[in-house]
């Protein structure tokens, strides 16, 4: 690992201008990825903003705004809180399973709910320093174009980047319309709408998300929603735990009187950020929660994918894992 | 150690000695065979017989004999960082590289050499260790930012010679084969127990807005919490009956038995 300077931030106002101040810097927070890449020689900060100690890990219901009565997370809260505190797992159950569906104890244990979003790609490409990689070296190509791209994307891609996002907490806080809350040095406050949050590759794979540097997440913010009684998160992978998806579903349903009032589809897996299926979630919109129903669904779903040489089984695989996460989602039965 | 190095062995060490060999106790003292030698030998002499009693006697002979030297200094420090904080109840302060993990402190500077070094990337869970009570990864925490914090090794789970019952019941179900991701796996376990008592759910934990206290650990339950910690020699099935058994309270009978 490269020589880097430690600094303890001790408020808020501190943390953002240091990094601020420091365009090699980087906040740090759980660290399961940032010190990873690390020890690859990815990332190479000559600084490390620790922000661990900033407190922002309250889980509280919101009193005013736009998004009154829905919950803001702490964006330096623990993965394992923000999953098994009482307000997530009543009204927002998808979050919870989504957040278990990743990692393990140990890690969920130490990354923070902000630290996930910002989670980099795994792609094997990215990971091999001596690989060439757009989004590690801008310029250089992409080795997994034409290499082994069986875990690659099959939306949104471009010739510069195939990788896909790894988080699953994000792929149900995009199927949730979640809003990210940060603040820069200057004590701005703006929110993101997770739709935005993340990119998709096009000529500049090198940046992940629109988030500015020296910008901190604060809060992560759910609006009300009446899909707590029905959603699931369905995580496929190439062993039973502690791997990253093949594909996800997060799939969460509104019915009254035998029909659909509202429904949400996000994929994750498949793309370089969290991938909403909107005109699915359209099409089920009136409908019966009948299985014909959701193949329909999920058949157009999956209409725009264009697979890779060794990732075409993703298009079935997304086609079925759509069905189940509906399926799971309106009777609860996951076997 | 020195291969020459005089003998010294403590009370408890002769009376471990004296149970597990009796026959060769003079001529070890007598020749100064080494402390680390003797591990050695233990090994070879069928671990299974002895397998309690080494792991009494790990506990013993990896206590240092005398006090440890006040301050293993690496050879240059970059970016040093002061850092105060407590393994296994007892206070540490020194100085280390902002580069240094938690996992190469414990080991290189602090003498407990329980915590494993598998993978150093976070994958394979050798390296857990409980800090503040939970379990995390060693290899991808920084010392420096350990300030303040209560560090929990495998070495510390044992009161004096009595092992914590999760390392009894690894031995009894023969939860290892080498044993390199041991005490990962026990540290790990130990924190499974009580996060399951807390009422933390997994991803396989049914209908998570319905529970209320302690959720019961299945089988499936241990295996989806365990998942972490990757064990190559593949005794998972006597990994999850040693938890298993520490969490019911019932004894079970082991699954191997010495034959002849």
């Amino acid at each position: 690992m490269r020589p880097f300077k430690y600094t303890n931030a001790k408020d808020v106002p501190s943390a953002t201008r240091l990094l601020t101040a420091n365009p090699g810097g980087r906040f740090l927070a759980g660290g399961t990825n940032l010190l990873d890449l690390m020890k690859e020689d990815v990332e190479r900060p000559n600084e490390l903003i620790d922000i661990s100690r900033l407190g922002l890990d309250q889980i509280k219901t919101i009193a005013t705004g736009p998004h009154k009565g829905g919950l803001s997370i702490g964006g330096l809260g623990k993965n394992t809180d923000a999953a098994n505190h009482a307000l997530v797992r009543q009204h927002y159950p998808l979050l919870t399973q989504a957040i278990l569906a990743g990692a393990s104890g140990q890690i969920r244990n130490m990354a923070t709910n902000g630290g996930n979003l910002l989670q980099r790609t795994r792609c094997p490409y990215f990971y091999e320093v001596s690989m060439p990689c757009n989004k590690r070296e801008p310029g250089t190509g992409c080795g997994a174009l034409e290499g082994i791209n069986r875990l690659h994307a099959i939306f949104g891609w471009s010739d510069k980047c195939i990788a896909v996002y790894p988080s699953d907490m994000s792929v149900a806080l995009a199927a949730l319309d979640a809003v990210v809350r940060v603040r820069d040095a200057a004590g701005q406050e703006r929110t993101i709408p997770f739709g935005d949050f993340h990119r998709l590759p096009g000529d500049t794979p090198e940046k992940d998300t629109n988030l500015n540097h020296g910008e901190l997440i604060t809060a992560i913010e759910l609006p009300k929603n009446n899909f707590a009684e029905k959603s699931y998160y369905l995580k496929v992978r190439d062993r039973a735990s502690y791997a990253f998806a093949l594909v996800s579903v997060a799939a969460a349903l509104e019915v009254s009187n035998n029909r659909i009032d509202q429904a949400r589809i996000a994929m994750g897996g498949v793309a370089h950020k969290p991938w909403r299926a909107l005109q699915a979630e359209q099409m089920l919109v009136g409908k019966e929660p009948t299985e014909a129903n959701f193949r329909l669904a999920a058949e157009a779903a999956m209409a725009d994918a264009k697979p890779l040489e060794h990732n075409k089984y993703k298009v079935e695989l997304g086609r079925r894992s759509i069905v189940r996460a509906l399926q799971v989602a309106m009777d609860g039965k996951r076997s | 150690m020195e291969e020459n190095e005089k003998l010294q062995l403590t009370e408890d060490e002769k009376k471990l000695f004296e149970d597990l060999m009796p026959e060769d106790l003079d001529e070890i003292l007598d020749t100064g065979v080494n402390r680390r030698h003797f591990l050695k030998l233990l090994t070879l002499t069928g671990g299974g017989i002895l397998a309690y009693q080494a792991a009494a006697a790990e506990q013993v002979l990896t206590r240092p004999l005398n006090a440890p030297p006040a301050e293993l200094l690496p050879a240059s420090i970059e970016n040093g960082v002061d850092v105060s904080f407590k393994v296994n109840g007892a206070a540490k302060k020194l100085t280390v590289d902002s580069r240094m993990t938690l996992l190469d402190t414990l080991r290189e500077r602090l003498e407990l050499t329980g915590s494993k070094k598998g993978c150093d990337h976070g994958q394979c869970g050798a390296c857990t260790v409980l800090v503040d009570g939970r379990r995390v990864l060693s290899c991808l925490t920084l010392a420096a930012s350990c300030e303040g914090r209560s560090v929990k090794t495998i070495e510390g789970l044992a009161q004096g010679n009595e092992l914590h019952p999760v390392q009894a019941a690894f031995i009894k179900n023969d939860g290892f084969q080498c044993g390199f991701c041991t005490p990962g796996q026990i540290c790990s376990a130990v924190a499974v127990l009580e996060e399951a008592k807390r009422g933390e759910a997994s991803y396989v934990t049914e209908n998570v807005r319905k529970i209320s206290g302690a959720i019961p650990l299945s089988d499936e339950e241990i295996r989806e919490r365990m998942s972490g910690n990757l064990c190559r020699c593949g005794a998972y099935p006597n990994i999850v009956a040693a938890i298993r058994e520490v969490y019911s309270g019932k004894p079970v009978e082991p699954t191997w038995k010495f034959v002849g």
